[in-house]
């Protein structure tokens, strides 16, 4: 059986399109509404409400857990604020990505870690030696992300104080206990709010309720996809292979392929996969993760060439598509879509170093009426889409 | 005194593409603005304190989607939301259930047509694909500067080589449904397809806006097709508001025009186009001030610009008189309404997904027929036609919290009103609406904190179209393609040297689009559209 999330009483009555997706064990609306254009625009022009609950999530607590935390991710999570979230991959001993989550210092020695996957196992076996305690509260502790321009005026109408991007702080949401964060996975101005299971019901309540005069939607995976995507974020086991699931040396990732250079703190003194980025490092990476965007006029074309209208894709897609450059594949995009807010026709790829630069010219690979065409494209910086409040 | 290469006269959203496209080229550009604020009729405005409107055009629908893509509007701050459905209340009073929608889902459309007739139901399909292929066809011609048949010059005959050779192209039936539709009213063209009256009259009333005519006027049926074209994200049939209001729109352009270089001086009105021998020179402002350019662009009307910006003494008299003739009958009202709650519809009374899409008070072809009666012999509609939507629902960000805009399109209010527009036929108009449509949403009148009423002739004395025209001179045949807003005159080019028109007022025409400013500014740069 599928679990339900503590929201489920909630949000199935209101998933009209009855498209549910699977995550992590449990089922989440795809789209609440019949198409999930309308949800998707809500996160750019409102506020949307997603359940992500499914998200593994750990406490972590004692005089060494932030040590602990440093030895696994690839962050400097000592270093870290109270009240400060990190966003980290972490890595095998090989250096490679097994996992992305968020790491949040509620106090000097307690941590909440989520993860897309299980890491109970990984965290206790870096635990040797040290004085922390580790819980898995996955199931304890519902998950709401309210995303969009209104989010901020919403939660504080029922009492949520102000934060800064990524900084976490208790609350109570119209006489609910919770912590809200200022974080999120679209790219825009966004808060999650973490709960007591027992408290979802009347927590997503409280929130529809104040969202209401902002005009707040549930929305689903399918909207978040796009917004994910015009965000850049990378998504696992669709942008890249956990070091856990490779099966071959080729599938796996550095965090320097993955773009996600930025989070590795070599000045930390240990930490698992250290030695071996700091070679890749040296050397470079020998891939890299970056956007692509399709030229339109070539689209087009394409489509015109057997007489039709340019048809786009309606969803973000997930599937591997080559490029190439120069005659050759040089590498392959991972996720892609249409985005309604750009107008482009934009993806997330892996391309050798070589070809990675912003500006380079590619060419992707479109079907068009059954048949593999080449659409001109070319490597453009990430986020394709970055307001000004997504930070301010 | 400062020199440009090219003063562009009105900042409404073609000057300034036109500004943009210019600027891009490297020319250094002027636009000289009348109001205090740019956008003409695509503009939002704080009209009451936190209720935003777009006040007098309210959505996008046909804005090309190369100038999106060449002014990279949506970095420019342009985010166009998805008007997704349809609802025609099938009468006032009523009960529950008595409404059509048109639902961007293709099942909940079905069985929502089917519901009405499912003779109407299957045919819509065939009827979608059918409009699809027409408006491919003719989506070519929107891009370039329209070929005059009559015209021996070299270079219109290559155009219009090539179009012919398009259209040649074209499968038989294709052409012959083009034909139809070129010459049919929407209410007969429609009548070959459905049998719901209010889907007829729903349809057809994409027909008749911004014209003096009605839906059994034949010419009406072309404009059926533009309902087909708009083609936002290239994706077909789409139509949109945009975050903010139509104002985002020029703001949009306006960045995108500065970005390039192009100088923008709103709260200058230019009294007269200068003129030396038979070239343009520059422009005077109404203090005074001279600007010189070689190039002097007018997104004015053609009326406004010919007969008063220039003068007839500067024009051949057959273009003159060409100009004199041109047609503009204003036709349409606005009204805005700032909303204590939502409108409560007796047809369905629930809050609901209907309300983000458009609300169209057309019951029936004879209904917009009687209206269009009225409006024939200078009278408003009694029972006027209405395109409602509810900007807040889209965006709540239009008005305060848990409040709501409501941009009323109405239709007949005819620019030669009996006697006159003066205050109380203005408010009259208002009652008018404000009574129709409470007979359909009966909580409408308690709800409105403040009313907006904007006549044609308002129309014409705020944003200076002639006649309060919303195209800029009516879109029928006779007055489109290489006929707009003259013969012999359609590219953009005036019997002035150096003066050029970008306005709705030449070809394509009106509507958000962009694309007479796009042409213009192609044409003076000599590139090819």
């Amino acid at each position: 059986m599928l679990k339900t999330t503590p929201f489920h009483e909630r949000t199935a009555p209101l998933c009209a399109s009855h498209a549910w997706r699977r995550w992590a064990g449990h089922v989440v609306a795809s789209s609440y509404e019949l198409t999930h254009e309308r949800e998707y625009h809500v996160i750019r022009t409102a506020a949307a409400l997603f359940d992500v609950s499914p998200l593994y999530k750990y406490m972590v607590r004692g005089r060494d857990a932030g040590r602990l935390l440093d030895l696994v991710v690839t962050r400097n999570v000592q270093k870290a604020a109270v009240g400060q979230v990190l966003y980290t991959p972490w890595c095998d001993h090989a250096g490679k990505v097994m996992d992305d989550g968020t790491v949040a210092r509620l106090n000097d020695t307690t941590f909440r870690m989520t993860s897309a996957e299980p890491n109970l196992r990984w965290l206790q076996d870096n635990a040797a030696g040290l004085e922390v305690d580790i819980t898995d509260v996955t199931g304890g502790i519902a998950a709401l992300s309210l995303q969009g321009p209104a989010a901020g005026s919403i939660l504080a109408s029922i009492g949520a104080p102000a934060l800064k991007y990524f900084r976490i702080a208790p609350a109570t949401l119209h006489g609910i206990a919770v912590t809200v964060s200022r974080t999120g996975y679209t790219g825009d101005l966004g808060y999650e709010i973490w709960a007591e299971a027992g408290n979802a019901l009347a927590l997503w309540d409280a929130v529809m309720e104040a969202g209401r005069p902002y005009g707040i939607m549930p929305a689903g995976l399918l909207a978040l996809d796009m917004a994910r995507l015009e965000a850049g974020l990378i998504l696992i086991d669709v942008d890249y292979v956990p070091a856990r699931k490779a099966l071959i040396e080729s599938q796996l990732s550095s965090p320097y392929e993955l773009d996600l250079g930025w989070t590795v703190n070599l000045d930390k003194e240990r930490f698992n996969g250290r030695d071996a980025l700091v070679a890749e490092k040296a050397r470079g990476p020998a891939w890299q993760f970056v956007g692509v965007e399709v030229e339109w006029s070539s689209l087009e074309r394409l489509y015109a060439e057997v007489g039709l209208a340019t048809r786009l894709p309606s969803a973000t897609w997930r599937m591997s598509v080559p490029l190439y450059a120069d005659g050759e594949q040089v590498g392959y995009a991972t996720s892609g879509g249409w985005s309604p807010l750009l107008k482009k026709y934009i993806a997330l790829a892996h391309l050798r170093s070589r070809w990675a630069a912003p500006g380079t010219p590619l060419e992707m690979e479109m079907t068009v009426e059954h048949r593999r065409r080449r659409a001109a494209a070319r490597a453009v910086k990430k986020p394709f889409f970055d307001p000004p409040r997504k930070r301010a | 005194m400062k020199r440009y290469d090219a003063i562009i006269v009105g900042g409404g959203h073609n000057g300034l593409a036109c500004a943009a496209y210019l600027a891009r080229a490297g020319r250094k550009v002027l636009v000289v603005e009348r109001r205090e604020r740019i956008g003409g009729a695509a503009m939002t405005e704080e009209v009451f304190p936190g209720f935003r409107f777009s006040v007098f055009s309210y959505v996008v629908s046909l804005l090309r989607p190369e100038i999106i893509r060449e002014l990279e509007l949506p970095r420019h701050g342009l985010h166009i939301l998805p008007l997704e459905s349809t609802l025609t209340p099938l009468r006032p009073d009523g009960k529950a259930g008595d409404y059509l929608a048109q639902w961007s889902d293709h099942d909940q459309n079905r069985r929502e047509l089917a519901r009405h007739s499912v003779r109407d139901a299957e045919a819509y399909d065939e009827f979608g694909l059918l409009l699809h292929r027409m408006a491919r066809a003719i989506k070519p011609l929107l891009g370039v500067a329209p070929p005059d048949p009559a015209s021996l010059d070299l270079r219109e005959l290559w155009d219009l080589w090539r179009l012919g050779r398009y259209f040649r192209g074209l499968p038989e039936k294709d052409l012959h449904a083009l034909w139809k539709l070129l010459t049919m009213s929407a209410a007969d063209y429609l009548d070959e397809w459905f049998e719901g009256e209010a889907l007829k009259g729903t349809k057809s009333a994409s027909g008749i806006i911004g014209t003096l005519l009605g839906p059994r006027s034949p010419g009406t049926a072309y404009v059926l097709l533009h309902h087909y074209m708009g083609e936002l994200d290239g994706v077909f049939r789409a139509w949109g508001f945009a975050r903010g209001g139509n104002g985002s729109v020029s703001a949009a352009i306006a960045a995108a025009a500065q970005a390039h270089g192009a100088e923008i001086r709103t709260q200058a009105p230019v009294s007269k186009i200068l003129i030396s021998g038979s070239s343009a020179t520059g422009a005077v402002l109404d203090n005074g001030e001279e600007l010189r350019a070689p190039i002097v662009v007018s997104g004015a009307d053609p009326r406004r610009t010919f007969l008063g910006l220039v003068g007839e003494q500067h024009l051949p008299d057959e273009f003159a008189a060409a100009i004199r003739r041109y047609k503009f009958r204003g036709s349409s009202a606005k009204v805005n309404l700032a909303l204590a709650e939502p409108p409560r519809f007796i047809c369905m009374p629930q809050p609901g997904p209907h309300l983000r899409g458009a609300i169209s008070i057309s019951p029936s072809v004879d209904y917009l027929e009687r209206a269009y009666d009225d409006a024939k012999y200078g009278e408003i509609s009694r029972r006027p036609y209405m395109d409602i939507i509810m900007p807040s629902m889209l965006d709540p960000a239009m008005a305060p919290p848990g409040k709501h805009v409501m941009s009323i399109f109405v239709q007949y209010a005819p620019y030669h009103l009996n006697g006159g527009w003066n205050d109380a036929r203005r408010e009259e108009l208002g009652d008018t609406v404000v009574n129709t449509l409470a007979e359909y949403a009966p909580n409408l009148k308690s709800a409105i904190l403040h009313r907006q009423v904007i006549t044609p002739a308002d129309i014409e004395r705020i944003v200076g179209l002639s006649e309060g025209n919303i195209f800029q001179g009516e879109l029928t045949l006779q007055q489109m393609f290489f006929l707009r807003p003259a013969p012999a005159w359609a590219r953009y080019r005036t019997p002035i040297r150096g003066l050029y028109q970008c306005g709705s007022g030449t070809h394509p025409g009106g509507g958000v689009m962009g694309a007479a400013g796009r042409n213009a500014a192609m044409e003076i740069l000599g590139a090819r559209a």
